[in-house]
């Protein structure tokens, strides 16, 4: 079958580090896919791609079964696939009406006379981010006097508003607080009912088990695996994510440190860890 | 090929009819009305309309004759062309770049059209046709050059600075064998250029007056009001982020580029049908008054903020304290004490607004 988005045996050099290498994932109208990766495991460049940012280096990248070269972010909007992008987001100085429609303004009169309107752009913006659960107090105020949190849910807004057919969130949670977090969450599930394709990126399992159907988990730029939520609980894709091997190294470290220092406070630390790893059900089995 | 899911995005409210949220809204408390005051501090030209009434009035007051026909004309005429300028530098560095060939441009430009006139006799029209396609290659040199080399448009500029200068007295001697070229004998029968960049429809105020007033209103407008305008904030505050929601990036900057380089063939066509001749040299050292009326009118020199009415206030607070010193009868040396502190306090405020602006609210 065609899938909405489908990237094939894609990789991404930059000189010579290599960011992928041969991953391939898809996802379909109404389906929610999880990108899961440690730091630098190449989500960021893996989306960067999918959003015409990037170019892959060597692979296919098809959209309705169809290859798809996007030359510029602004060809994949005009098809339908809207961002929210982890390092580049909002313009700081910027009025957050401005940012919203940045690039894609809403306009008024004819050609010699056309001009942005402003009083719909306005409401719109509080329109839709009251669907979020967001007030500001005015549309009007630099996106810098924002916290963290708004700013990234003015980023999300934006991105279902203007995401047609397809979202992609880079790390939209790893910002956020508790609340503003499930506030996301319950969006990007919206977003499937709807009929979009969501993808998903975040190193945090616990956000995506929820709400994804599938879960790509990459690792050092390569797919160390592709599954249906019916085939991995969530105890195996924390594991998987973090890699269990690694966590018992680092329980390793801190025991060898407490034992050669002496230091009873970071033995009582290495212990509480052990116990932690053994409680997510990670370790050797 | 692609269907949309619901309605176009230019239907805002019209796609999401369906989706209920019962997120709670907290609206009302936080809703405050920003005061009048509040609103115009944080207005970059708030500094620069402050500083041409305190200017004014202090002149006003240890002169008896500042709001003469006469001064009011000695002033703003001069403003004008320095206006003009320094809109489109503003607008330029809004958008996060430099252009130090300004200045030189302003004579390379003239005198090209007076060699076209004198020595290959071509008709006034064409001459200045040609005269503007310079401009706008050059316009679009100095952007492609900072885009495709990365390198900060300041190096970039600075080296056009230097070959327009260099190209334009070379040539011209080569050429001529003069750095002046007297065009009065060739300008009979061209009386439209007269009317259209050299005369005083009224009351002692000159032609290039109303243009400024016309490109400073136009310029803002296309600023705070048109989508190029977001565009121009937007490249200058952050070109990455811009780019990746869909912004050109790199045609908003060729546009500014050009858009200076206009402006400045715009300043040559008045100084040479005003003086009914083009020297070479017209114009050097001025690009930094352009960028210093632009930096009193709001604009911050890392880009992403400032405005255009600004920039065309500070020429006029320029001029105001340059005439003013002249009619007390003070030395011309004090001009420069007070552009300094006034360049500094200038840049000072806009330090201030900017980190306002830029702090986080937690
Ligand atoms: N523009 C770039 N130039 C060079 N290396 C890059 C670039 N972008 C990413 N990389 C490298 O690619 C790897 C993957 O980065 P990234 O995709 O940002 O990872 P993640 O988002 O999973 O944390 C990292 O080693 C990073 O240093
Ligand atoms: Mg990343």
């Amino acid at each position: 079958m065609t899938h909405l988005i489908e990237v094939d045996s894609v990789s991404k050099y930059f000189g010579n580090i290599m960011a992928l290498k041969d991953v391939s994932a898809h996802v379909n109208a109404g389906e929610v896919t999880c990108v899961l990766g440690d730091n630098g495991a190449g989500k960021s460049t893996f989306i960067k791609i999918l959003c015409g940012l990037h170019q892959a280096s060597d692979g296919q990248y098809r959209v309705d079964g169809e290859v798809a070269n996007f030359a510029s972010p602004r060809e994949a909007l005009d098809a339908g696939i809207a961002t929210v992008y982890q390092d580049l987001a909002m313009v700081p100085l910027m009025a957050v009406w401005r940012n919203f429609f940045l690039g894609s303004e809403l306009q008024q009169g004819k050609t010699p006379f056309k001009r942005m309107d402003v009083a719909k752009s306005k409401q719109t913006v509080v329109d839709e981010l009251g669907k979020m659960g967001i007030s500001i107090r005015d549309p009007e105020q630099p996106v810098g006097t924002l916290s963290g949190g708004e700013r990234q849910s003015v980023a999300i807004a934006r991105a279902v508003y203007f995401g047609a057919r397809v979202l992609i969130l880079d790390e939209p949670t790893a910002a956020l607080g508790v609340k503003q977090a499930g506030v996301v969450l319950r969006y990007v599930v919206e977003a499937k009912k709807r009929g979009l394709g969501v993808i998903l990126i975040t190193h945090n399992p616990h956000h995506a088990y929820p709400v994804g159907d599938h879960f790509v988990i990459l690792r050092r730029g390569e797919v160390l695996g592709d599954y249906q939520k019916k085939d991995i609980p969530l105890e195996q894709l924390v594991q998987m994510m973090a890699g269990g091997a690694d966590l018992e190294t680092l329980q390793h470290e801190l025991e060898k440190a407490a034992a050669q220092t002496g230091d009873d406070e970071l033995a009582e630390a290495a212990t509480a860890f052990g116990e932690e790893t053994e409680q997510l059900g990670l370790g050797d089995e | 090929m692609v269907r949309r899911i619901g309605g176009e995005p230019s239907q805002p409210g019209g796609r999401y009819k369906d989706v209920t949220t019962d997120a709670p809204v907290d609206t009302d408390d936080r809703l405050i009305k920003a005061g009048l005051l509040k609103k115009l501090l944080t207005r970059p030209e708030f500094g620069s309309i402050i500083g041409a009434v305190a200017v004014f009035a202090f002149f006003s007051v240890i002169t008896e004759n500042f709001f003469t026909v006469d001064a009011i004309s000695a002033y703003t005429n001069p403003a004008a062309t320095l206006g003009i300028m320094a809109v489109a530098v503003a607008l330029l560095m809004i958008g996060g770049e430099f252009d130090l060939s300004s200045g030189a441009l302003i004579g390379g430009l003239g005198i090209t059209m007076a060699l076209l006139i004198q020595d290959a006799g071509a008709p006034v029209w064409l001459a200045m046709l040609l005269s503007l396609a310079l401009a706008v290659g050059v316009g679009v040199f100095n952007g492609y050059m900072v885009i495709k080399t990365k390198l900060p448009s300041f190096i970039v500029t600075l080296g056009t600075f230097f070959i327009v200068q260099g190209a334009g007295l070379g040539f011209t001697r080569l050429i001529s064998g003069q750095t002046t070229i007297y065009l009065s004998d060739y300008l009979e029968g061209s009386d439209w250029t007269r009317i259209l960049f050299a005369s005083t429809p009224f009351a002692g105020i000159r032609i290039p007056v109303y243009y400024w007033i016309v490109i400073a209103a136009l310029a803002t407008f296309v600023l705070l009001r048109t989508r190029y305008g977001n565009w121009i904030f937007a490249v200058g505050g952050d070109a990455a982020s811009s780019r990746a929601v869909g912004v050109p990036v790199n045609k908003v900057k060729i546009m500014l580029f050009v858009n200076v380089s206009v402006s400045a063939w715009l300043v040559a066509m008045f100084n040479t049908f005003r003086f009914q001749s083009a020297q070479i040299g017209t114009g050097v050292g001025l690009e930094f008054e352009f960028i210093i009326a632009a930096v009193i009118g709001g604009c911050l020199l890392t880009g992403g903020y400032g405005s255009a009415i600004g920039a065309a206030i500070g020429a006029l607070i320029f001029e105001m304290v340059r005439q003013g010193l002249a009619f007390a009868r003070w030395e011309a040396d004090w001009f420069k004490l007070f552009l300094g502190l006034m360049l500094l306090g200038a840049a000072l405020l806009n330090q201030f607004v900017r980190i306002r602006a830029q702090r986080a609210r937690s």
